[in-house]
C-alpha cells in the first residue's frame, strides 16, 4: 500500500509538468498580451517605448524556453512569482481568493452529500412508484439546469419576492466577508451558490447512488440477508449501503476538485471573488504567471483529489488492496 | 435626459414629475446631508494605482476620490467641454507672454492624507513625472503635453508652466483626471511607490481594499475645501457582469454604476423600481470608427473607401440604435456639441452624412462600378464586446449589404483584437476613439499617419492631414482653429476617406434616486472624485 502511495505520489509529477507545458504554449499562442492590453485601455496614445519596457520588466523578451523553464523552477521552489497585470505577489491573490472558493465547494459538496444519499435512497427503494418518478424528474432538471442559470433566477426570484412582500428588493451581498468575521453576513452571501452549485452536483450524485443502490439490492447476500428476516431499513444501512457508495465517493470527489477554480460563471453570477472570477480575469488580462499558476494548482488538486479518492475506496472497501 | 422612452407600465406623468424634482439642481432641494457611505459598483479592476501610468476608467472611479488636481472640469457644470475649475490653484490663470506661459498660484494650507504639506513642489515633481517621465517609468500621456517646454515652482505657492507654442490643448490636458497630484518625497524616495500605494490629498483616505472584491475610502476631515466632502465614504465593488451591476443597484448593494448602461438594463431598472431610480444621460466622448486597410487592395483606392461611408445612413441609425445600444448622436471628428464641432449643415455636405441615403448610396454603388469592384467582399474586425460594437458592426454589415457589398463580421477577444489593429492584418476594422477631457485639438490626433499618430491603424500616410494637425495645434486663435478643423475632417473623412466615424455614445447612468450631486458628463473619467455628492436617506 506505501509503494502504491509512492507511486501515485511520484506520478504527479510528470501529469503537473504536462499541464504545466500546455498552459504555458496555450496561452503564447494567443494574440496580444498583457503590455499591450494594459496601455490601450481607451485607444488613446500608447507609447512603444513604454510597452517595451513593460514587456521587459515581466520578461516577455526572452525566448519561450527561458520563460517556461524558469516558471517550472519557480514552481518547484514555490516561489509563484508575481501577477503579471497586477504586479503583486500571486501567492496573496490566490490566497484571498482560496478561501471563498473552498468555503463555497465544502458547502456544495454537504448540499450535494445531504440532498443524493437520501434521495438516491428513497429513489432506488420505492423504484418505479411516484416517490421514483418524482425524485427522478428533480435529479434530471438539475443536471439538465446550468448551477449558473438556477443563480441568476435565484436572484431575480428574490429581488421580485422581496419587493412585493416586503416592498423593498433584497438581494444577497455582493461583497465577501469571511465566515469569522460577520457568520451571518457571510452565509447570507455564500448560502444561494452553495444551493446553486450544490444542487447540480447533487443531482448527478443522487442518480449514481439510485442506480449503484439498485445493483447492489439485487445481489445474492441481500437476499439472504432479507430471507434471514432483517428488515428493510437495516438491510440498507448495514449492508447495501457502504457497498452502493463506492461510485458516489468517486463522483463527489471528481466534483468537489472541479467546484475549486471550475465555478466561473457562477462566482461572476454571484460576484464571488473566488478562483473562477480569477481565472477569468487572468485569462482575459492576458496574466501568463497567473493563469500558469491558477492551471497548476487546479490540476493540483485534481490530482490530489483523485488520490484521496482511490485511498477511501480502499478504506471502504477491504477488497481493494493497492499494490 | 428623458426617462419616458424607458417606460412601460408606469405612469410618465408620474414619473416625469419626481425626474424634473431630482434634476431641479441643489437650490430646490434640501441643502446637501453629511454622512453615508456610497457603495457603487465598477466594472473592472485597474492593474496598479498610479494615475500617471494606467488609461482604465477602473482606475479613476475608486482612486481618483484619493488625490486632487491643479485644475478639473466643473463639477456642477461637468456636461461643458470648456468649463474648467481650479482643484488646487486658486483661479484659472491669464496666460502671458503670447500665450505660452500659464502661473497657477496653488492654495495654502493643503495637506497630504499623512499631514505633510502640500505645496507647488509636489504639484511640479507630479507633472514632471507626467510629462518627462524618468527612464524606467511609464507615463501614459506624454503626447498630451508635447507643447510644455518647462514646469518649475519659483516658490512654495506658485507652478509655471512654459509652452514652447501656444496651445488650446494644453488647458484641457491639464485637466484630465488622471493627474493626480503626488508628494514629491514619495517620489524621491521611489519613483514607483505610486504604483501600489495611495496617499493624496483628496476628499477621501484610502481606508483598505481586498484584492478583485473592493476598495475603500473615508472622509478626508482636513480637506482643502470647506465642508466637502459630504460622504463619510465610499466603497467601490468590483464586479465585471453587467447582469451583476443592474442587479446590485436593483438590490441597493450597490447606489450606481458610473460607467453606463444599455437602454434596456435602464428599462428593466425604471420598470423595477419606478421612482427610486434617477437616469442620467449624456453624448459620450467615445465614437466608434470604421478604418479600412490602406495597404489592401481595393481599399488602396479612395473611391471605395469613400462608398462604403456612403452607404451608412447615420441619422436613419441613430433612431434605431440607441434604443438598443449605447450610441447615438451623429457628429464628425469632433465631439457633437464642443464649439470647434461641425454643425448639421457643415456635416451634411460631406459623404457618409447626406441628408439623402438613398442619393448617397446610388453614388456609393457608382464609385464602386467606376472602381471595377461592384461586388466588394470583405472581412469586418470587430472586438468581441456586445455594447456597442457587436451592434454596430452588425449594423453596418446591413448597411453595406444596401449597396451589394457582402462583408462577414469576425469577432475577436479584447487582446487579440488589438494585436490585429497593431499589425494590419485586416480588409477593415471597427476602431474606436474613446478620450476622458474633450480635448479635440488632441483627440483628433487619433487620425494621423501611422509613423506619426499612435493610435493611427489604417496604414497610411498623409503629410498634408499631419500638417494641417500641427498648424491648428500652434494656433491660439479659435477661429483659425475651427477653420483648419473642417479642413482637418474634410480630409479624413472625405477627400482621402482614410477612416469613418460612425455614431457617438450616448452615457446612460441610471442611478438610485438618493444620490445627489453627482452630475454627468461626457467622459466616464471625468467628475469622480465624489467630493460633491451626497445622500439623501
Amino acid at each position: 500500500m506505501y509503494q502504491y502511495i509512492l507511486k501515485r505520489l511520484l506520478l504527479m509529477i510528470p501529469t503537473l509538468l504536462g499541464a504545466g507545458l500546455l498552459v504555458f504554449l496555450l496561452l503564447r499562442l494567443v494574440p496580444g498580451d498583457v503590455c499591450i492590453l494594459r496601455m490601450t485601455g481607451g485607444a488613446g496614445y500608447v507609447d512603444p517605448k513604454a510597452i517595451d519596457l513593460c514587456r521587459s520588466e515581466l520578461g516577455l523578451d526572452r525566448s519561450y524556453a527561458v520563460q517556461f523553464l524558469t516558471f517550472i523552477w519557480d514552481f518547484v521552489r514555490f516561489d509563484f512569482g508575481k501577477s503579471m497585470w497586477t504586479g503583486r505577489p500571486i501567492v496573496e491573490e490566490v490566497g484571498l481568493r482560496f478561501e471563498l472558493s473552498l468555503q463555497i465547494a465544502i458547502m456544495a459538496t454537504l448540499t450535494a452529500i445531504l440532498l443524493a444519499i437520501p434521495l438516491g435512497t428513497i429513489s432506488a427503494v420505492k423504484q418505479n412508484t411516484w416517490i421514483d418518478y418524482v425524485v427522478r424528474g428533480f435529479s434530471i432538471a438539475g443536471i439538465a439546469m446550468p448551477s449558473f442559470w438556477l443563480g441568476v433566477l435565484i436572484i431575480l426570484g428574490l429581488l421580485i419576492t422581496t419587493k412585493s412582500v416586503f416592498g423593498s428588493p433584497w438581494m444577497p451581498p455582493i461583497k465577501y466577508v469571511p465566515i469569522w468575521v460577520d457568520p451571518l453576513y457571510n452565509l447570507s452571501m455564500t448560502i444561494f451558490p452553495a444551493l446553486a452549485t450544490g444542487y447540480r452536483y447533487s443531482a448527478v450524485a443522487t442518480r449514481m447512488t439510485r442506480s449503484a443502490l439498485l445493483e447492489v439490492l439485487r445481489e445474492d447476500y441481500v437476499r439472504t440477508a432479507r430471507a434471514k428476516g432483517l428488515i428493510q431499513k437495516l438491510i440498507i444501512r448495514r449492508h447495501a449501503l457502504g457497498n452502493a457508495l463506492l461510485p458516489v465517493v468517486t463522483i463527489i470527489g471528481i466534483e468537489f476538485a472541479f467546484l475549486m477554480g471550475g465555478l466561473v460563471v457562477t462566482e461572476q453570477v454571484f460576484n464571488l471573488n473566488g478562483l473562477g472570477k480569477l481565472f477569468v480575469a487572468s485569462v482575459t488580462h492576458h496574466d501568463y504567471t497567473m493563469t500558469q499558476v491558477l492551471v497548476m494548482l487546479v490540476a493540483t488538486i485534481f490530482v490530489v483529489t483523485n488520490f484521496v479518492v482511490d485511498i477511501i475506496y480502499a478504506w471502504l472497501d477491504p477488497r481493494i488492496r493497492y499494490k | 435626459m428623458n426617462l419616458s422612452r424607458y417606460l412601460k407600465p408606469v405612469s410618465v406623468a408620474a414619473l416625469g414629475a419626481a425626474v424634473a424634482f431630482s434634476f431641479s439642481g441643489i437650490s430646490a432641494q434640501a441643502a446637501p446631508k453629511q454622512g453615508g457611505t456610497l457603495n457603487f459598483v465598477v466594472p473592472d479592476e485597474p492593474p496598479s494605482w498610479d494615475g500617471h501610468r494606467e488609461t482604465t476608467f477602473a482606475l479613476i472611479h475608486p482612486f481618483a476620490p484619493f488625490y486632487s488636481v491643479l485644475i478639473k472640469v466643473n463639477p456642477d457644470n461637468p456636461s461643458s467641454p470648456t468649463d474648467f475649475v481650479c482643484d488646487l490653484c486658486t483661479e484659472m490663470p491669464t496666460p502671458t507672454d503670447g500665450n505660452k506661459t500659464y502661473t497657477f498660484k496653488i492654495k495654502q494650507g493643503v495637506k497630504f492624507h499623512d499631514g505633510s504639506p502640500l505645496t507647488a513642489h509636489d504639484v511640479v515633481a507630479s507633472f514632471k513625472k507626467i510629462i518627462f517621465p524618468p527612464e524606467g517609468t511609464t507615463s501614459a500621456r506624454v503626447a498630451y503635453f508635447v507643447m510644455v517646454e518647462s514646469v518649475e515652482a519659483p516658490d512654495d505657492h506658485t507652478v509655471v508652466f512654459k509652452l514652447k507654442y501656444p496651445s488650446g490643448a494644453f488647458l484641457p490636458a491639464l485637466a484630465t483626471p488622471f493627474n493626480f497630484i503626488y508628494s514629491k518625497a514619495k517620489l524621491a524616495e521611489d519613483i514607483r511607490w505610486y504604483e501600489k500605494n495611495v496617499m493624496g490629498s483628496g476628499p477621501f483616505k484610502f481606508a483598505g481594499r481586498e484584492a478583485g472584491a473592493y476598495v475603500r475610502g473615508e472622509r478626508n476631515k482636513d480637506f482643502h475645501v470647506a465642508g466637502q466632502p459630504y460622504l463619510d465614504g465610499f466603497e467601490a465593488i468590483f464586479s465585471n457582469k453587467q447582469a451583476v451591476q443592474v442587479q446590485a443597484v436593483r438590490g441597493d448593494r450597490a447606489a450606481i454604476q458610473f460607467r453606463g448602461f444599455p437602454p434596456k438594463s435602464t428599462e428593466d431598472l425604471v420598470n423595477a423600481l419606478g421612482k427610486d431610480i434617477t437616469v442620467q444621460e449624456s453624448d459620450w466622448n467615445c465614437v466608434l470608427l470604421f478604418t479600412p486597410n490602406h495597404k489592401k487592395k481595393p481599399f488602396d483606392d479612395a473611391r471605395v473607401r469613400r462608398a462604403l461611408t456612403l452607404a451608412v445612413d447615420r441619422w436613419g441609425g441613430s433612431q434605431s440604435l440607441s434604443r438598443i445600444a449605447i450610441v447615438k448622436a451623429v457628429g464628425g471628428v469632433v465631439f457633437p456639441g464642443h464649439p470647434l464641432a461641425a454643425t448639421k449643415a457643415e456635416l451634411q455636405q460631406i459623404p457618409g452624412f447626406w441628408p439623402d441615403i438613398n442619393k448617397s448610396r446610388a453614388e456609393a454603388k457608382r464609385l464602386l462600378q467606376e472602381a471595377g469592384v461592384p461586388d466588394l467582399k470583405f472581412v469586418l474586425w470587430n472586438r468581441a464586446v456586445d455594447q456597442p460594437y457587436t451592434i454596430v458592426g452588425t449594423w453596418l454589415i446591413d448597411q453595406w449589404r444596401q449597396i451589394g457589398v457582402t462583408v462577414e463580421q469576425k469577432m475577436e477577444p479584447t487582446g487579440p483584437f488589438y494585436a490585429r489593429l497593431r499589425s494590419a492584418e485586416f480588409d477593415v476594422t471597427v476602431d474606436f476613439n474613446c478620450q476622458s477631457v474633450v480635448n479635440p485639438l488632441l483627440d483628433v490626433g487619433k487620425f494621423l499617419s501611422e509613423d506619426v499618430g499612435n493610435e493611427s491603424y489604417g496604414a497610411y500616410v498623409d503629410r498634408d492631414l499631419d500638417k494641417i494637425f500641427e498648424t491648428m495645434n500652434r494656433t491660439s486663435d479659435e477661429a483659425e482653429q475651427r477653420k483648419l478643423m473642417r479642413q482637418f475632417e474634410k480630409r479624413v473623412l472625405d477627400v482621402q476617406a482614410h477612416s469613418f466615424v460612425t455614431l457617438w455614445w450616448n452615457r446612460i447612468i441610471p442611478h438610485r434616486a438618493y444620490v445627489k450631486g453627482w452630475k454627468v458628463s461626457p467622459s466616464h473619467y471625468l467628475n469622480q472624485d465624489l467630493a460633491n455628492v451626497w445622500l439623501d436617506k
